[in-house]
């Protein structure tokens, strides 16, 4: 909260005309409030459907790689970066007198709302950013909070669990269910060996395989005939990546879908 | 004689040793699990999670360790005799790192997941084209220096490929991958890269196990060694290939894991009277046990975080490596 009073604020008169993303995350927030025309540039992970909920807007905005002497060449008048994004860039595009505006990552529904604000604010569209609040509110309000005894586990390849801190344990929480890796004392994103879930066996296993097989040995745990078979035992969700990237409107998908799961399986449905 | 009779003391000893440790490595784990019901599901395995964890899980853990040990241990003895060059192993040699290649650009091109045996296959011929590119370089007749630089070169070569093909590839999980492939890994390892590599291993493992004999007289010099009927161009052949097929298999389930080829013959040579014949298979239990041991210990050091292999093969490797360095002056002076 601190960050969005100290925001300044455009007026539409005073609205960015040039606004130059450099960050998946802002990418899309950008993409979902901005006036046409005035989004000039976003980042190339954009339009990559590992990591972008919405690559296939992003097909619409040329792209950059974030590199200080191309952004400057756009000659923005709004640099959006994530807390992430590296520093030297960062200082230097500061240092050629360019505004930027750093987000941190969305890891709450709190987080969601209030960087959507922001990014209203900065692109002089409140009302836009208000009207989007209010129908992630809206929605949400609809999926109802009853809690289920039932747990689930997010599943990333070389066996990594997504624990408290992150968005998908948001995403956990807000569909009432609970997060195995948290009772294992994860925190952020942990590593969970693979004979550590099986003994766990979740109720609910969200993996974030892609589903076009092993290209990487990281996915190979998908793989493995231990993790097959507690996977047929369990109720299993395929999100890949971009569900637990970034925050937008689209996490409400993510609930939606862990909470017809966990429907499912008290009605003792197939 | 005696000497014969102490040998067989060694490798009772060393087999006993291979036997414990592989036990010991079923019984570690990052799950809290009791040690007598683990031995029971595995004498009779019933539908439970632990039945699952120990064979699925555990089970081919151990026996990477052991197959990937006895490889590694194996193929550095007998390229220390072939190429008469104590500072020779397929880790410092490039052959491991080669292997690897291999088995990348086999997942990242997708050939791996429409033909399973593309991967140790790759991996093979990865370590072949080292093998026989050291040949190229640093020939039988190199002096030592030649040998390990033109290693060093392969696997700096290797190690940079490797990491090209990986920062090339458009998935989130490859860049990490790089730490995977360059210090290796039994971690969540399956049954499925036991069949994979199982006999490629063996299959290299034979042919490098009835070296002893030719080696035993190559110590006496080639020259000597021909008079005695030894084919030096037999035993380059059949050296290269062994040592392909069993550390291109290794290397393409587990990724180069270092070290332990240079350590255990040296170990172990004083202890055979420096008779290769003798020293192979005392090398091939002595790199089980080393893997085993070393597997063990990176699963009680940090059971969480997947410490990797290679990590603690070169902690204690590299130090003896530089000793070896040392001691390889001295005697040239």
């Amino acid at each position: 909260m601190v960050a969005l009073a100290a925001a300044p604020t455009a007026s539409a008169e005073t609205m960015p005309q040039r606004v130059v993303s450099m960050n998946v995350c802002t990418d899309q927030l950008a993409m979902l409030l901005a006036a046409d025309g005035q989004l000039i540039s976003v980042s190339s992970l954009a339009r990559d459907a590992d990591y972008s909920m919405l690559a296939e807007d992003a097909a619409a905005y040329p792209i950059n790689y974030g590199r200080a002497e191309e952004i400057h060449q756009l000659s923005p008048d709004l640099v959006l970066a994530g807390t992430f994004t590296t520093r030297s860039t960062v200082a230097m595009l500061r240092r050629l007198g360019i505004h930027v505006e750093e987000f941190a990552p969305e890891t709450s529904l709190d987080d969601i709302r209030s960087n959507l604000q922001r990014m209203g604010s900065l692109l002089g569209r409140e009302d836009e950013a208000a009207e989007l609040v209010a129908a992630f509110d809206t929605r949400l309000a609809g999926l109802g909070s009853d809690r289920s005894d039932l747990d689930v586990a997010i599943y990333e390849p070389d066996s990594y669990a997504l624990g408290p801190g992150t968005l998908a344990h948001a995403v956990v929480e807000a569909a009432g269910l609970t997060n195995v890796a948290d009772a294992l004392g994860v925190t952020g994103m942990g590593r969970v060996p693979l004979e550590v879930m099986v003994m766990q066996a979740p109720d609910i296993l969200v993996t974030t395989d892609d589903g076009d097989g092993v290209r990487v040995r990281a996915e190979e745990n998908f793989a493995h005939p231990a993790f097959r078979r507690v996977a047929a035992t369990s109720r299993t969700l395929s999100l890949p990546g971009p569900h637990w990237v970034c925050g937008g409107p689209f996490t409400l998908d993510a609930i939606e879908l862990l909470q017809n799961a966990a429907a499912d399986i008290a009605d003792g449905r197939p | 004689m005696r000497r014969a009779a102490g040998t067989k003391v060694l490798l009772g000893g060393l087999s006993l040793l291979v036997l414990m440790l592989f036990f010991l490595s079923l019984l570690t784990g990052p799950a809290d699990l009791s040690p007598v019901d683990s031995l029971r599901v595995l004498v009779s395995p019933d539908e439970s999670a632990l039945t699952l964890v120990m064979w699925e899980i555990r089970l081919p853990r151990a026996l990477l360790g052991l197959m990937i040990g006895a490889s590694l241990g194996l193929s550095g003895a007998v390229l220390q005799g072939y190429l008469r060059n104590p500072l020779a192993e397929p880790g410092l040699l490039g052959v491991s790192a080669s292997a690897s290649l291999g088995a990348v650009i086999a997942i990242h091109s997708g050939l791996a997941a429409a033909f399973a045996l593309s991967l140790p296959l790759m991996a093979l011929l990865g370590a072949l084209a080292s093998v026989l590119a050291l040949h190229l370089f640093a020939g039988r007749t190199g002096s030592a220096l030649t040998v390990i630089l033109a290693g060093v070169a392969l696997s700096s070569l290797a190690g940079a490929m490797t990491s090209l093909v990986l920062n090339l590839s458009s998935n989130p999980f490859a860049a990490l991958e790089i730490v995977f492939w360059m210090l290796g890994s039994l971690a969540d390892r399956s049954m499925v890269h036991v069949y994979l590599a199982a006999p490629f291993m063996l299959a290299g493992g034979a042919l490098l196990a009835g070296l002893g004999r030719m080696l035993d007289t190559l110590t006496l010099g080639p020259d000597t060694a021909a008079s005695m009927g030894t084919s030096m161009r037999r035993l380059g052949v059949l050296a290269t290939f062994g040592t392909a097929l069993s550390v291109g298999a290794a290397a393409a389930v587990a990724g180069a894991i270092g070290f332990v080829g240079l350590i255990v013959p040296h170990l172990l040579r004083p202890l055979v009277g420096s008779q290769p014949s003798r020293l192979l298979p005392a090398s091939a239990l002595g790199g089980a046990c080393l893997l085993l041991a070393a597997d063990v210990a990176v699963r009680l050091i940090a059971p969480e975080r997947d410490l990797k292999l290679g990590v603690l093969t070169a902690a204690i490797g590299a130090p003896f490596f530089l000793w070896l360095v040392i001691k390889h002056r001295r005697s040239a002076a």
